[in-house]
C-alpha cells in the first residue's frame, strides 16, 4: 500500500475515528482502540473508507481486528485490491 | 402490517393454544397479547423468584415510566445503532380545522400521519436506560460502584412478528451494576452463572452462549462482530418454539458505553464502567408454559414450590 493511500487512511482517522488524540501522532502499527477509538466510531470510519477507496468491505472483514491500526487497515485494502484485480 | 420475521408452524400453533385457552389475549397487533390469570400468575411468580434470588445484592430499587425522554436515547447513539427497533412518540399539534381533518381521514381510514409531530417522549427499549443520568445526577459514586434493580419495566421494539416470543411490548427486568471495570464485568460473568442455575431450578434446559444485539445493517454487522469478540454479551438460551432456542436472559457488559455519554464518575473522577443483567419476563413465562404446559396444578412441584412458595 502506498504513501498516498496511508495518508488517504490517516484523513478518513482524522476526520472520522474521534480519537482523543491527533492520529497523526500515532505510529502506522499503533492500536487505534487503545488510543480510544470506539466501535460506534469504527463504523463511521469503515463507511468512510469504503467512499474514500471505492470499495465494499465483505462480510468477513467487518471485525474489529481489520480495523485496529493503519497497519491493519491498509493490509485489508490491499487484499480487497489484489482480488479485484485477480 | 408487514410481519418482519419468518414464523414457523410450531410457533403459530404455540400461540394459538395460549390463545385459545385465554393464556394470552389478543389486541389486535401482532406481539402485543393481554396477559391472563395463568400467564401472569407464572410471569409474577419468576420475577418475584427474582427478586429474592438476587436480594443479598442489596441492590437499590429504581421504577421508571415505559416513555423515556427523547434526548436520553439520542445521546447513546441508540438511534444508530437500532433504527429498526426504536420507537418515538408522536402527537397531534395543529388548529381546530386540522383535527378536523384528521378526524376524517380517521373515519375513512386513509393516513393522518401528516397531523402528528414528535414529541420529546420515545418508548423505553430497555430497562436500564434511565439508570444512568439518574446516577450521574448524584455525583461521582462511592467507592466500589453501586447497584440498581428496575423491577419488571414494560419496554418496547418495534419488530412485529406472529412468534409469540417476539413480542413489540414485554417486561424486562434488570439489575445493573454500575462502577471499576474488573469487578463490573466479574459481577457480570458470576450472574451469568447464577442465572443458568435459576432457570434449571425451573426445569428449563438453559445454555449460555455469547451473543450479540440485533444492530442494523452492515455497520450493525461490524458491531456485532465487535461485541462478539469482546465477549460483552452471553445470553441464556432456552428452547420455546421455532427452529432456535430463545433467548430469555442476557448479561451485558457495557465497558463506558453508558458511563461516558451520562457522565457517570467513579469515585476518583474516571469514567464508570457498567453491566446489566437482564430476564425478559414474558419469555421466561413462555419458556415455563411450554416446557411444562398450561395446566399450572400439574406442574412438577419443585418448580411449584420455587415459583409460588407457600
Amino acid at each position: 500500500m502506498n504513501a498516498e493511500a496511508r495518508a488517504e487512511i490517516r484523513r478518513v482517522l482524522r476526520a472520522h475515528a474521534r480519537l482523543p488524540v491527533d492520529p497523526d501522532a500515532l505510529q502506522d502499527d499503533a492500536d487505534l482502540f487503545q488510543a480510544g477509538m470506539t466501535s460506534q466510531a469504527t463504523v463511521t470510519v469503515m463507511l468512510a473508507l469504503e467512499d474514500a477507496f471505492e470499495i465494499e468491505f465483505p462480510d468477513r472483514m467487518l471485525t474489529r481486528s481489520v480495523f485496529e491500526s493503519v497497519n491493519a487497515i491498509a493490509g485489508a485494502l490491499q487484499e480487497l485490491a489484489t482480488a479485484t484485480a485477480a | 402490517m408487514a410481519i418482519s420475521r419468518p414464523v414457523t408452524d410450531d410457533q403459530t400453533a404455540f400461540l394459538e393454544e395460549l390463545l385459545g385457552n385465554g393464556v394470552l389475549v389478543a389486541s389486535g397487533a401482532p406481539g402485543v397479547y393481554g396477559q391472563g390469570e395463568c400467564f401472569e400468575r407464572v410471569r409474577a411468580g419468576f420475577d418475584a423468584l427474582l427478586t429474592r434470588a438476587t436480594a443479598d445484592l442489596g441492590a437499590e430499587q429504581l421504577r421508571f415510566p415505559p416513555v423515556v425522554p427523547r434526548r436520553l436515547l439520542e445521546d447513546t447513539g441508540y438511534l444508530a445503532s437500532f433504527p429498526h427497533l426504536a420507537g418515538a412518540v408522536f402527537g397531534f399539534v395543529g388548529t381546530e380545522a386540522e383535527a378536523a381533518l384528521q378526524s376524517e381521514r380517521v373515519s375513512a381510514q386513509e393516513d393522518w400521519s401528516e397531523f402528528q409531530h414528535m414529541t420529546e417522549l420515545m418508548l423505553s427499549p430497555a430497562a436500564c436506560y434511565p439508570v444512568y443520568p439518574a446516577i450521574a445526577a448524584r455525583g461521582r459514586l462511592a467507592p466500589g460502584g453501586t447497584i440498581v434493580d428496575t423491577g419488571a419495566a414494560w419496554v418496547f421494539r418495534n419488530e412485529p412478528s406472529g412468534d409469540p416470543a417476539r413480542l413489540q411490548s414485554f417486561q424486562m427486568h434488570e439489575l445493573v451494576r454500575i462502577g471499576e471495570p474488573e469487578p463490573v464485568l466479574a459481577w457480570r460473568d458470576e450472574w451469568a452463572q447464577r442465572g443458568i442455575a435459576l432457570l434449571r431450578g425451573l426445569g428449563l434446559d438453559a445454555e449460555l452462549d455469547t451473543a450479540s444485539d440485533p444492530f442494523f445493517g452492515r455497520p450493525g454487522r461490524m458491531l456485532a462482530a465487535s461485541q462478539r469478540e469482546q465477549e460483552l454479551k452471553v445470553e441464556l438460551l432456552v428452547q420455546i418454539a421455532g427452529p432456535e432456542p430463545t433467548a430469555v436472559a442476557s448479561f451485558n457488559c457495557h465497558l463506558d458505553h453508558f458511563g461516558a455519554p451520562y457522565g457517570v464518575e467513579l469515585a476518583d473522577g474516571g469514567v464508570a464502567h457498567s453491566a446489566c443483567i437482564a430476564f425478559g419476563n414474558q419469555r421466561v413465562a413462555l419458556a415455563l408454559l411450554r416446557a411444562h404446559g398450561i395446566d399450572l396444578a400439574s406442574w412438577p412441584s419443585a418448580v411449584r414450590r420455587e415459583l409460588w412458595p407457600a
